[in-house]
C-alpha cells in the first residue's frame, strides 16, 4: 500500500522506505536487524495511528477518493455470491457507470445497485469516471422496480462525484430521472439499506441514495456540493477546498451527529484499501444486521419510517403564525 | 463535480439592477425603451418583442390567484445558521441581508388561494432571495404545502425559480430534495394534479426534485432550465453549447416540458388545465323517494 501516499501520508512512506533499506541492509550484510525492523515497525503503526486519528475533513476526502480505495464492484465480490448482472435502461444504452444486479447477501436474495468507479484510464473512460448520465439512473429505477414486484431487499452503493454536467445529460434530462428516482423510492415496499462506500457526490448520489437506513464508511463523505466547487464559490478559487470541505459538515462523524446517516462502518486503519477483505466483511456483517431488522418491520409500516425519516431532515426556526410578523429575528423554537 | 449551490456560477443574469426602477427602462433582447408603467400593465413582458423580465413575487402570486383569495401558510418559518457555516460572510448575516432587502423571510411563499373556480394549494419562489436556494425552509414549506394538498385534495401549482440548494445549510438541504419529492410521491398517490411554472432561472436541487415531478410541466419562455449550469457544463465537456442550449425552447424541443406558456396566458392556461385534471365533484343524486329508502 506505500506505492501511494496521499500528501499527509508522507511521514509514513519515508518510514516504510527506511524500513526497506533496513531489510535490504540486513540481507546483504547478513547482519541480524530483526530488532531494528520490529522497533520500526512499531514506528510505523504508532505514526499511521496517529495520523490516522486527527484527519482533517479535507485529509477524509482524499481518502474517500484514493485510487487503490475498494469501489463498488469490489464489494459486490467481496461480500455477495452469484451476482447476476442486469443491464440497461430499455430506453437508451447500458450506462456503466451505475450497475446492478440480483445477487446473493448471506442467505438473502437482493438487488445490489451501485456507482462504478474505473481503476485506469481506459476503465474511467468506460465508467465515465463513476459520473452516471440520465440512463444510468432510469436503469437503476427499472432494477428498482423489479426488485420490488419480486419483493427483494435493494442494497444501493454510492461512491460517485456527482452525475454528470454534460450536454447529453441535460438532453435526456438528468434533473428529471433524477426527480423521479427520489419520488418512487418512497413507494418501493422492500428494505433498502444505503452504503456511502466513498464519494457521496450530491444529487448524483441521493439519486440512488434513499432507504431505511443510510450506512456510510468511516472516511467517506457526503456532500451538497464538492469542496473544490464550494471554495469557488465562496472564496472564488479552487485551492480553499480544504476549509470549505471543513465548513460543509461532510464527514461521517458530522452527518451522524447530524442524524443524516444512521451508522459508521468502521474502516481498517489507513481506510478500507489498506485491507479490503477485512472492510468487505465488516460491512456485510453490518449489512445483515439491518436487513435481519428491516425485514421484521410490516410493508406499510416500512414505507412510514422511510417517510418520516427524511421528512424529518432539516433544521430551522419557527415562529407562531400570529407573530410571524415579515422578518422579525429568527425564533428559538428549533425542530431538528 | 457536485453540483448544486453554485448559482453564483451560472451565467444567470437575474440581478437587482435588471428589475426595472427608472421611468423607462431598456429591454435587454430587443433594446427597445419601455415605459415602466406599460411594462408592468403587461406583466413586465416586453411589449416590443415578448422578453419576459423578472416578475416579482408579489406580483407573481397576484397573478396566480383571484384577488384577495390567497391565504398564506407556514409565514413563520426562518432559517437557522445550523453548520455555523464559517466561509468568508457567515450565513446568518446572508440571511439577514436578504430578508432586509426583500422584505420576506425566506425565498418561497405557500398558500391556499382560489384561481378560477378552483381552489390550490399555491407556492410562489422568489430568486431574489438567495437565488431562491432550496433549505431546510423551502424545503419544509413546500413539503408541507404539498402535505396540506393532499389532506384537502387541492392540486398543487408552484412557481419554481431556484440557483440550486443551499450550500450554508450543508447536506441538509441536499435532503430537501427527497424530503419535497416523498410529499409529492403521496400527492400523486391521491391522484391530485401537481403542476409545477418554471421560470428564469430553474437549476440544480429544485431542478432535480420538485420542479420536474409536474403531471404538466410548463415553462415561460426564454426562460433557463437545467441541473448543471452552462458554465460547468461548459468547463467539464470542453465543448461548445448549442445555440439556445437550456431554454425552455430547447426543453420543449428536446420533449422535458408539456408547453411553453407566454406569462399573459399563464392564468387561463392554468385554470383550462385544471379543468381537465379537477372536474367539479359530480352533482348529488337525487335523494331517493322515502318508501323505497326503508329496508
Amino acid at each position: 500500500m506505500a506505492a501511494y501516499a496521499l500528501p499527509f501520508e508522507k511521514p509514513l512512506a519515508e518510514l516504510n522506505r527506511k524500513l526497506e533499506e533496513l531489510r535490504g541492509f540486513g540481507r546483504k550484510q547478513n547482519v541480524d536487524v530483526a530488532a531494528d525492523l520490529a522497533q520500526m515497525e512499531r514506528k510505523i503503526a504508532e505514526t499511521r495511528e496517529k495520523i490516522f486519528a486527527q484527519l482533517t475533513p479535507w485529509q477524509i476526502v482524499q481518502v474517500a477518493r484514493h485510487p487503490l480505495r475498494p469501489y463498488a464492484l469490489d464489494y459486490v465480490r467481496e461480500m455477495f455470491v452469484d451476482f447476476s448482472e442486469l443491464h440497461g435502461d430499455r430506453i437508451h444504452r447500458d450506462d456503466r457507470a451505475i450497475f446492478g444486479g440480483l445477487a446473493k447477501l448471506g442467505e438473502h436474495r437482493v438487488m445490489v445497485i451501485g456507482t462504478q468507479k474505473g481503476r485506469d484510464t481506459k476503465g474511467n473512460l468506460e465508467v465515465n469516471f463513476g459520473c452516471a448520465y440520465p440512463e444510468g439512473y432510469r436503469k437503476a429505477l427499472r432494477l428498482m422496480r423489479l426488485a420490488a414486484k419480486f419483493n427483494l431487499p435493494i442494497i444501493t452503493l454510492i461512491d460517485t462525484p456527482g452525475a454528470y454536467p454534460g450536454i447529453e445529460s441535460e438532453e435526456r434530462h438528468i434533473a428529471e430521472a433524477i426527480a423521479v428516482n427520489l419520488r418512487e423510492m418512497f413507494t418501493f415496499a422492500v428494505p433498502m439499506l444505503v452504503t456511502i462506500i466513498g464519494e457521496g457526490g450530491s444529487g448524483g448520489a441521493l439519486g440512488i441514495g434513499v432507504g431505511d437506513r443510510v450506512l456510510m464508511l468511516q472516511y467517506a463523505y457526503y456532500s451538497v456540493i464538492s469542496p473544490e466547487g464550494c471554495a469557488a464559490i465562496l472564496w472564488k478559487n479552487r485551492s480553499y477546498a480544504d476549509r470549505a470541505a471543513a465548513a460543509l459538515k461532510i464527514t461521517s462523524r458530522d452527518l451522524l451527529a447530524m442524524k443524516l446517516a444512521d451508522e459508521i462502518v468502521p474502516e481498517p486503519l489507513g481506510g478500507a484499501h489498506v485491507d479490503p477483505r477485512q472492510m468487505g466483511a465488516t460491512l456485510k456483517q453490518i449489512l445483515l444486521r439491518h436487513l435481519l431488522e428491516l425485514k421484521q418491520v410490516p410493508p406499510d409500516e416500512l414505507l412510514e419510517r422511510r417517510y418520516a425519516k427524511f421528512r424529518a431532515m432539516g433544521v430551522f426556526a419557527e415562529q407562531p403564525a400570529a407573530a410571524a410578523a415579515p422578518v422579525a429575528a429568527p425564533g428559538a423554537a428549533v425542530q431538528p | 463535480m457536485a453540483l448544486f449551490g453554485k448559482k453564483k456560477h451560472t451565467s444567470v443574469k437575474v440581478r437587482k439592477r435588471d428589475i426595472p426602477d427608472g421611468l423607462w427602462i431598456k429591454c435587454p433582447s430587443c433594446s427597445e425603451m419601455v415605459f415602466k408603467q406599460e411594462l408592468e400593465a403587461a406583466l413586465n413582458v416586453c411589449p416590443r418583442c415578448e422578453y419576459h423580465f423578472p416578475f416579482a413575487r408579489q406580483a407573481r402570486l397576484a397573478l396566480l390567484s383571484e384577488a384577495g383569495s390567497f391565504e398564506e401558510w407556514d409565514a413563520g418559518l426562518t432559517s437557522v445558521d445550523v453548520l455555523t457555516f464559517t466561509g468568508t460572510a457567515t450565513y446568518t448575516a446572508k440571511l439577514k441581508e436578504n430578508q432586509q432587502e426583500t422584505g420576506c423571510r425566506d425565498a418561497i411563499t405557500c398558500g391556499r388561494a382560489r384561481l378560477g373556480r378552483h381552489v390550490i394549494a399555491l407556492g410562489v419562489m422568489d430568486f431574489e432571495f438567495l437565488g431562491a436556494s432550496m433549505g431546510a425552509v423551502v424545503g419544509e414549506k413546500v413539503a408541507r404545502l404539498v402535505e396540506r394538498g393532499t389532506v384537502e385534495r387541492l392540486p398543487v401549482l408552484i412557481a419554481c425559480t431556484s440557483g440550486g440548494a443551499r450550500m450554508y445549510e450543508g447536506l441538509y438541504s441536499l435532503m430537501q430534495m427527497a424530503k419535497t419529492s416523498a410529499a409529492l410521491a403521496r400527492h400523486a398517490a391521491a391522484r391530485l394534479p401537481y403542476i409545477p411554472v418554471l421560470t428564469h432561472p430553474t437549476t440544480a436541487g429544485v431542478m432535480a426534485s420538485f420542479a420536474t415531478l409536474g403531471d404538466v410541466i410548463i415553462a415561460e419562455p426564454g426562460a433557463l432550465i437545467g441541473f448543471a449550469g452552462p458554465r460547468v457544463i461548459k468547463e467539464t465537456t470542453q465543448q461548445e453549447l448549442p445555440a439556445g442550449f437550456q431554454s425552455a425552447e430547447f426543453l420543449l424541443k428536446h420533449g422535458l416540458l408539456d408547453m411553453v406558456v407566454p406569462r399573459k396566458e399563464l392564468k387561463s392556461q392554468l385554470i383550462l388545465l385544471l379543468d381537465y385534471l379537477m372536474p367539479p365533484p359530480p352533482a348529488e343524486p337525487l335523494p331517493a323517494p322515502a318508501a323505497a329508502s326503508t329496508p
